[in-house]
């Protein structure tokens, strides 16, 4: 198998692409490997908490994680962060809706009453 | 995907597409039909399918009435012996599901699809196949549904179908799974063709049509196929539950089982609410066209107009729990759904005053068309104005479950989205079919609707009021009270109503045939009779299949009344802008002059999607799966099977274009340039 | 070519209402005359946004997906509790078993991206062997599904057994039907290259089945947080 990577070097900041000149065609292949590592200690971790007591702040770290993760695949992988910003409001948009409606009806069965 | 050369210097002809050498399969061959009945089965024009949409609408129309017919028939007298109770609660619920789901959207949906890409002067949506397939989808699911009628009766659960009354134990017939899945089958319609739209409104309009510059009419239908994108799939989740309930033994909605039926009511009412904005603002685009035609005054504050409706939509998601005000959710939620019901009135309110401003020192005409919008704005204000009684909780608690909610949703509905669409018929009738609708038979048609309306659901706030519930199969002579306000009377009233709205609606009806029957002694209708301001009128009537001789470049708002008028006041300054108050605008050309000089520049070539058979074989392939469901679930793998071969089919049509909608220059695309889209979907 | 609709057609709506806020308003009095030129394209063949119609479609249709998948999401959390005191999460879930499984599907996200990344190159061969690898761990990750499903069943958690069973399986399956047709998609997309039947950009098709790839993965992001780990 070929090597495919790109010969772009900035590999030590490899997910903020923000200022690297080559930020609109993404990331490369070394640095989606990078994100997928990040990906993958962070489900670690998650496992993890769901093994160790950490109190009250189990549900918040769970779900700060997963948000985490879920932003970073949207981001990078789905390349949004790269991408005309038309595409990522669109999805947005639907995302958001979906957050405030079901928050707001489950909100009526006392979901998040404690 | 193959495309047909179309030249225009002579008369079109059409040009057969030649498969491509490479690995043309011989049943992948596209359709070649230009006559008869394949050219509108096949057809990937969306012109047809808007055409088609319109007919089949009409027609569910006319089923959704008769449906109405019976129920008021049943309650004109006490003790109504017409319909058994059960064949009631069939019927009503059989009349709002075809009213609102197989006519008002399917229509909405013939307009989106016939003058959306003129409007913003395109030769057609960006998926063209993909609106074929919305078309057959649509078609064979409002059939499916409507076979429930000789397969056991109707669905009767009401249209909002409350969980658990509409589970097996309550609902024992097949009609409430025809009532689902046939849902489930036009809501992927709906959803495909809001994809479908949104694409082709964000991304092919015209060179020099900012969104700001579009047209109002695609700009309300453009917000309600976001709304249907998004509102879609919730109701398809509830769908789904309550077939899981129904066919699988799931217990989503028993009590008994510890289940919450507000889950149902949650879940179709953060979908119906949406709903009602996707029936009315399409209708609300429509007038905001016609009204600045026949007030010879361009639309005021358009863009007030386009976020009044933006606002609508977005508000339009956090207001559902006013339907369900009375059903035990506590006081702090009914508060806050009541404000929110509130604030909507507003953004409404913007445009009724837009409306009438736009009216405000123009010259009026009032053409068939314009009186029809006019009743609009009159009819759906009175229907707003009990909406706002509506969101004050306390009021609705009473009113609730009553008539008086029967009364508002008929206003808004009929008196909004109706008159809306019927406005639309006669302003845009000539540019489809070539011809104008009688203009005699227009005012009869129209005034026997108002008188109609009015007389059937006026009286409904009365009875409301007064106590007599919604769907109750008989009233009695004892419960009716005397006096004014007796229910029998003003049952008796509303019956008759209906049976003038019914005349005035058959009058369209005739006014079509008048117009079209064989041996009509209509004259072919002017490109631009009502001397009209948007894109679409800058075209033959009805339109070439291509649409534009060539593709227009836009510069204003209400681009064709700028070709035909300029501004003769006042100097326009270093950046053409004319900014003193006073405008004089002098005819310069006239609408066929303009048309003209069009096709005197018209594109030497133009290429058009082909058409194909795919989109109707997937669509059949739904209601197979369907009564699966209901029958035998050999039936479900048949369907999926040729479903799977459909969309494998589609996928390996010859495909051998790379044009974009825009006619490729002369001398052939430029090198690398990735042509974009109408050729490959 | 604009690069924020949202934001230029803001700015047209506030100018287009100063124009004309001395206008008088008598008939023939134009509101349309903006004039500074808007976004006039180059003409010719260009999209208005020089976008994939593709990808905007994809696009739109995942933000529905968020409303079809939160629904499943929110009937789960309401029902989650409504089960029998020996047939819920904490006896049923195999945890470590579940981790792997998403593991597997994160790592398909990976080899989708790369083979996302190969097509971009026009590394036709890479781009299959890496879909191909694509659509082995989602086979997977069905496969453990499957396995995990048939355990709790043999466990006596049917999809009738209580509220919290028929919601987990609906939304658990409805994810699975969801990778599965990716499956389909991932095999039909390497079939489609190998016979050069790909109309169009090749590169953009497999972004497309990646676009949906990534979401079926973020959705079980959700899903094993919300439903596996938090009862734990």
């Amino acid at each position: 198998m070929t090597d495919t990577l790109d010969t772009n070097t900035n590999t030590h900041n490899s997910s903020d692409e923000a200022h690297d000149e080559h930020a609109h065609h993404g990331p490369t292949d070394k640095q989606f490997v990078t994100i997928f590592i990040i990906l993958a200690v962070l489900t670690a971790i998650e496992v993890a908490v769901s093994y160790i007591d950490i109190g009250p702040a189990f549900i918040p770290v769970l779900l700060g994680l997963m948000v985490v993760k879920f932003f970073t695949v949207v981001l990078y992988f789905m390349h949004i962060r790269f991408d005309h910003k038309l595409f990522g409001r669109l999805f947005y948009i639907g995302l958001f809706l979906a957050v405030l409606v079901y928050a707001a009806a489950l909100s009526t069965f006392q979901f998040f009453a404690g | 995907m193959a495309i047909i050369e179309r030249p225009t210097e002579t008369a079109p002809e059409y040009v057969a597409p030649v498969p491509t050498a490479s690995g043309t399969y011989g049943y992948l061959r596209r359709p070649v039909e230009t006559e008869g009945w394949r050219s509108w089965a096949f057809t990937v024009d969306h012109k047809k399918i808007g055409i088609v949409y319109g007919v089949v609408a009409m027609f569910f129309f006319i089923v959704g009435g008769v449906e109405a017919g019976l129920i008021r028939l049943q309650l004109a007298g006490p003790d109504g012996t017409i319909l058994s109770a059960d064949k009631y609660n069939q019927m009503f619920t059989m009349h709002a599901t075809t009213m609102v789901f197989l006519f008002v959207m399917p229509m909405a949906a013939a307009f989106a699809n016939y003058f959306i890409p003129l409007q913003i002067g395109a030769r057609d949506v960006a998926f063209p196949r993909l609106n074929a397939l919305s078309l057959w989808v649509f078609v064979f699911g409002g059939i499916f549904l409507n076979t429930s009628w000789f397969l056991g009766g109707g669905a009767d659960g009401g249209w909002f179908m409350y969980a658990p009354n509409s589970s097996v134990p309550f609902s024992p017939s097949n009609g409430v799974d025809f009532w689902t899945l046939g849902l489930q089958i036009t809501g992927i319609a709906s959803l495909v063709g809001a994809v479908n739209l949104i694409t082709t409104v964000l991304n092919m309009r015209a060179p020099g049509m900012s969104m700001m510059k579009m047209p109002i009419f695609t700009w309300m239908a453009f917000v309600t196929q976001m709304l249907l994108l998004f509102a879609m799939p919730v109701i398809t989740v509830a769908l789904f539950l309550l077939m899981f309930q129904r066919s699988f033994g799931a217990t989503f909605f028993s009590v008994e089982a510890g289940a919450d039926p507000l889950l149902w009511q949650h879940l179709f009412w953060i979908f119906g609410h949406p709903e009602v904005y996707i029936i009315v603002l399409p209708s609300f685009g429509i007038i905001s066209e016609v009204l600045p035609v026949f007030s010879k005054k361009p639309l005021f504050g358009y863009p007030f107009v386009v976020f009044s409706g933006a606002a609508i939509g977005f508000v339009g998601w956090g207001v559902w729990a006013h339907h369900m005000f009375a059903s035990g959710l506590g006081p702090i939620s009914v508060a806050v759904f009541s404000v929110a019901t509130m604030a909507i009135a507003v953004p409404t309110g913007v445009k009724i005053i837009n409306w009438t401003l736009t009216m405000w020192g123009g010259k009026l005409t009032f053409t068939t068309a314009m009186l029809f919008a006019v009743g609009l704005i009159v009819q759906f204000t009175v229907g707003g104005l009990s909406g706002v009684t509506h969101a004050v909780a306390p009021s609705d608690t009473q009113q609730t479950d009553t008539y008086y909610i029967v009364a508002h949703f008929h206003y808004v509905i009929f008196g909004g989205g109706v008159l809306g669409l019927f406005s639309g018929f006669y302003y845009w009738w000539p540019k489809v079919f070539g011809k104008m609708l009688s203009e005699s038979w227009g005012k009869w048609n129209f005034w026997l609707m108002i008188v109609g309306m009015n007389l059937t659901f006026g009286p409904m706030h009365i009875i409301g009021l007064q106590g007599q519930p919604r769907r109750m199969y008989v009233w009695t002579e004892e419960r009716a009270g005397e006096g004014f306000f007796n229910l029998g009377f003003w049952n008796l009233v509303a019956t008759i109503g209906t049976l003038i709205l019914g005349i005035g609606i058959l009058l369209f009806l005739v006014n079509v045939w008048v117009t079209h029957r064989p041996g009509s002694k209509t004259p072919q209708a002017p490109a631009d009779p009502w001397d009209a301001r948007s894109l679409e009128w800058i075209t033959s009537s009805p339109p070439k299949e291509y649409n534009f001789a060539r593709t227009p470049s836009v510069s204003h708002l209400d681009e064709f009344f700028h070709r035909k008028y300029e501004d003769q006041a006042g100097e326009p300054d270093a950046d053409g802008h004319n900014d003193s108050a006073a405008h004089d605008y002098v005819q310069v050309r006239t609408g066929e002059q303009v048309i003209q000089i069009e096709e005197d520049n018209a594109d030497p070539n133009i290429h058009l999607p082909a058409p194909s058979y795919w989109p109707m074989v997937l669509a059949f392939a739904l209601p197979v799966m369907a009564y699966g469901v209901i029958y035998n679930t050999l039936l479900i793998i048949v369907g999926a099977a040729i479903a799977v071969m459909a969309m494998f089919g589609w996928a390996l049509e010859p495909a051998d274009a790379d044009d974009s909608d825009f006619d490729p220059k002369p001398d052939g695309p430029e090198d690398g340039e990735k042509s974009k889209e109408l050729a490959n979907v | 070519m604009s690069d924020s609709l949202i934001s230029d057609t803001v700015k047209d709506a506030v100018d287009i209402v100063k124009d004309h806020a001395n206008d008088e308003h008598e008939h023939d009095v134009d509101a349309g005359d903006t004039a500074h030129g808007g976004h006039d394209d180059h003409g010719g063949h260009h999209t208005s946004l020089g976008l994939s119609n593709t990808k905007l479609a994809m696009w739109l249709f995942l933000g529905s997906e968020c409303l079809l998948f939160g629904g499943l999401i929110s009937t789960y959390m309401l029902y989650r509790n409504r089960h029998s005191e020996n047939l819920g999460p904490d006896q049923l879930w195999d945890i470590p078993f579940t981790s792997a499984s998403s593991f597997v599907l994160l790592t398909s996200s990976l080899t989708m991206v790369l083979a996302v990344s190969a097509a971009n190159r026009k590394d036709l061969r890479n781009t299959k062997i890496y879909l191909g690898v694509t659509a082995i761990l989602g086979g997977l990750f069905l496969a453990g599904q499957i396995y995990e499903f048939t355990t709790f069943y043999r466990e006596g958690l049917g999809f009738t057994t209580s509220l919290f069973s028929s919601s987990f399986f609906t939304l658990t399956g409805f994810h699975g039907a969801h990778v599965a047709i990716g499956i389909t998609m991932l095999v039909a997309t390497i079939g489609m290259i190998q016979k050069d039947k790909i109309s169009g950009d090749k590169a953009e098709a497999v972004e497309m089945v990646g676009l949906y790839w990534h979401f079926v993965d973020v959705v079980w992001i959700i899903i094993f947080t919300l439903v596996y780990l938090i009862p734990a």
